[in-house]
């Protein structure tokens, strides 16, 4: 199908936000093709019994994508928690990587498959998540900043959370310290509505996570996370902030969670059916392509290539991944303390 | 040499130890011109600045897990939790968090810091500024624990956990600050984490033991010298994870008798894992059960100044423990 001439000539004079090319764009949505491929992929394994767990970034995609388009993954540092599978591929991370933490293969990347999927620390970019504990990445964002304005450094940490751990003391305090000192940090809360089943009028008794902001002396905006334009807006905006001395900010992204929370979950238990039927248009890629198909950035045939590109990967990923072996049982006795010696000396 | 107290050799480490590395930093409640409400940092914001010692506000959740964040980009927090009783909001961020950093990225990333806890009773601290908290820290695997008893011993431990690469408890008990008089010179030296260090020789008996207790045990092992010859060899643990278990048997082979004294409450602590090291590898040593003296089993501590002294382990409790095992 073609786009009406019209059509793009009245899009494509609308200007993209400075650092948005049309082709860092293009690339943005060929990145979340390949997350929803990947994701999709991901959740099959784990009903064919071969990954053990997985919460699905399904509906955050634009949200994520975004974001990562509104930093620099050569200097920023980056704080996830366990939904951030869109801005783990458009940092760099392959999808056999990604496949690997799910199937807890030998030489995974992040904790030699220690850990959950998606935690523990990246070699190539300065991305880390320790824990499965919402909200304790918050404090310790705010220590990674502290450190860089400490050391002169222009770095700025971007932490992601979500609205469940916006309930959490250490939300609270990490925003409160961040304010206080001016830290480089972005607190960057992808709000799904959903803490696995508790829907948001029964976490807080406002709408808005942003509004909490002025508690704490900092800029506070709330953003349609669904539209990859204007979350790349709104970052850049804070990390621009960060990066000039001007502290931490909080990005609100509106965002629905397509999926149960994790594989494990089945909303239909406390979602509508009415609910869940109309959160579908709430999906962003279609949102996406819908766009750049309007502003004349996309065509059918190169949108046609890239889900194929995408599934490809992802069965080639597949395969990479499912060939490789799991960690050595002696393994895990290693790195628990610099000298190793964890237990006590008469073990 | 001259001598001084534990809480003056704790700050004089410190003062070092900030001059030594610029990518030392502390942080916690009051630590600011009030110098912390023990003194340990007194004078410091006047050589250091606001931006290395930072009074925070009271969130010890936060305290720790912004510490471990800067840890782990390349500074070295020493964090204060005033007293240890305050530490409880704070274990998700140490036990939960900080203690599995290393392990959790497979060594990828890694968290040089300290925590600085005062803890421990006697001194009219009554149930929220008495308590002991070492157990649960010294359960955790990726934590090291130190609890020195002597000036010399917190010079050389403090100095080995700021410079160490491991999240580190430190504690320092309260009624040993100013109680507690010794030698620790200014020069460059440290001792080892997890290392015990035998404070008294003696064939009889060997008393295991750390804080506060070390010096009552000292106080009981003269006692039953002189009134009944009994020589008592005292133990002082100074590191709880790791324990070390090696210096525990050696004495336990020469002496053939074991207890351990602790002002900690006794189930499931610090004494039970002693006695299970001496129980499971020293067992053909011993000539008599292990015997423990350790806090009754109630919520640590009374205010009221009668039954705070029933609660304490004290010279005479250790020395009549002593003679009892001795006579079986």
């Amino acid at each position: 199908m073609s786009e009406s001439p019209s059509d793009i000539a009245v899009e494509a004079e609308l200007s993209l936000p400075s650092g948005l090319t049309r082709e860092r764009l293009l690339g943005a949505y060929k990145t979340m093709c390949l997350s929803r491929a990947l994701d999709v992929r991901i959740w099959t394994l784990n009903r064919q019994g071969k990954a053990a767990i997985a919460a699905s970034a399904q509906g955050h995609e634009a949200a994520q994508m975004g974001t990562v388009l509104a930093t620099d993954p050569t200097r920023d540092r980056y704080m996830i928690y366990y939904r951030q599978l869109t801005a783990m591929l458009a940092l760099g991370t392959t999808p056999t990587e990604m496949l690997m933490q799910f199937l807890a293969r030998d030489g995974e990347i992040l904790s030699a498959a220690r850990q959950f999927p998606l935690h523990g620390a990246h070699p190539r970019v300065d991305l880390f998540s320790f824990s499965n504990v919402v909200g304790t990445q918050l404090p310790q964002a705010v220590g990674v900043a502290l450190a860089d304005k400490m050391k002169g450094r222009d770095a700025v940490t971007i932490s992601f959370f979500g609205d469940g751990a916006a309930s959490q003391g250490d939300c609270h305090e990490a925003m409160n310290f961040a304010g206080i000192h001016k830290v480089p940090v972005v607190f960057l809360c992808e709000n799904n509505r959903y803490a696995i089943s508790v829907p948001l009028e029964q976490q807080m008794p406002v709408e808005s996570i942003a509004s909490r902001a002025s508690s704490y002396g900092i800029p506070g905006v709330e953003v349609d996370g669904t539209d990859v334009v204007a979350t790349y807006e709104a970052v850049k905006e804070a990390v621009d902030r960060a990066r000039s001395g001007g502290g931490a900010s909080l990005v609100e992204l509106r965002v629905e969670r397509l999926l149960p929370h994790t594989t494990d979950d089945d909303h239909t238990r406390y979602r509508s059916k009415d609910d869940i039927e109309r959160i579908k248009g709430m999906d962003p890629l279609p949102i996406t392509e819908a766009m750049l198909k309007r502003q004349g950035i996309l065509d059918q045939a190169t949108d046609d290539e890239f889900k194929e590109w995408a599934r490809r990967e992802v069965d080639d990923a597949t395969d990479e991944a499912e060939a490789m072996p799991f960690p050595p049982v002696g393994d895990m006795y290693e790195k628990v303390l610099e000298s190793d010696r964890g237990g006590n000396s008469h073990a | 040499m001259p001598e001084i107290t534990l809480i003056e050799s704790v700050r004089e480490t410190l003062r070092m130890e900030m001059r030594r590395d610029p990518d030392i930093f502390m942080m916690g409640e009051d630590i600011g011109p009030r110098g912390g409400v023990f003194l340990a940092s007194e004078g410091f914001v006047d050589e250091f600045g606001e931006g290395r010692i930072m009074n925070t506000p009271l969130a010890e959740s936060s305290i720790i897990g912004i510490a471990l964040g800067a840890a782990v980009n390349g500074m070295r927090p020493v964090a204060e939790i005033q007293f240890a009783d305050f530490v409880w909001p704070a274990i998700n961020q140490l036990v939960g968090e900080a203690a599995r950093v290393r392990y959790g990225t497979n060594g990828g990333k890694f968290a040089p810091m300290t925590v600085r806890v005062p803890y421990g009773g006697g001194v009219r601290g009554g149930l929220y500024h008495s308590q002991s908290i070492e157990v649960l820290f010294a359960h955790t695997p990726g934590l090291q624990v130190i609890a020195p008893a002597t000036p010399w011993d917190a010079r050389g431990l403090l100095r080995s956990a700021i410079r160490s690469n491991d999240p580190t408890v430190f504690l320092e008990h309260k009624r040993t600050y100013r109680l507690v008089r010794g030698e620790a010179p200014d020069g460059e030296y440290t001792e080892p984490i997890g290392k015990a260090d035998v404070k008294r020789a003696g064939s009889d008996v060997t008393l295991v033991t750390y804080g506060l207790m070390l010096h009552y045990s000292l106080q009981a092992a003269e006692k039953v010298s002189q009134s009944d010859g009994i020589e008592t060899e005292v133990v002082d643990l100074r590191t709880l994870r790791p324990i070390d278990g090696e210096t525990i048997l050696d004495s336990v082979s020469q002496t053939g008798r074991a207890m351990i004294v602790q002002e900690d409450t006794g189930a499931v602590s610090v004494s039970s894992e002693v006695a299970a090291i001496i129980a499971s590898e020293g067992f053909f040593d011993l000539d008599a059960p292990v015997m423990r003296v350790t806090a009754p089993e109630i919520p640590p501590m009374p205010f009221s100044p009668l039954q705070e002294a029933e609660y304490m382990p004290s010279p005479e409790k250790i020395a009549a423990s002593i003679r009892r095992l001795s006579e079986v």
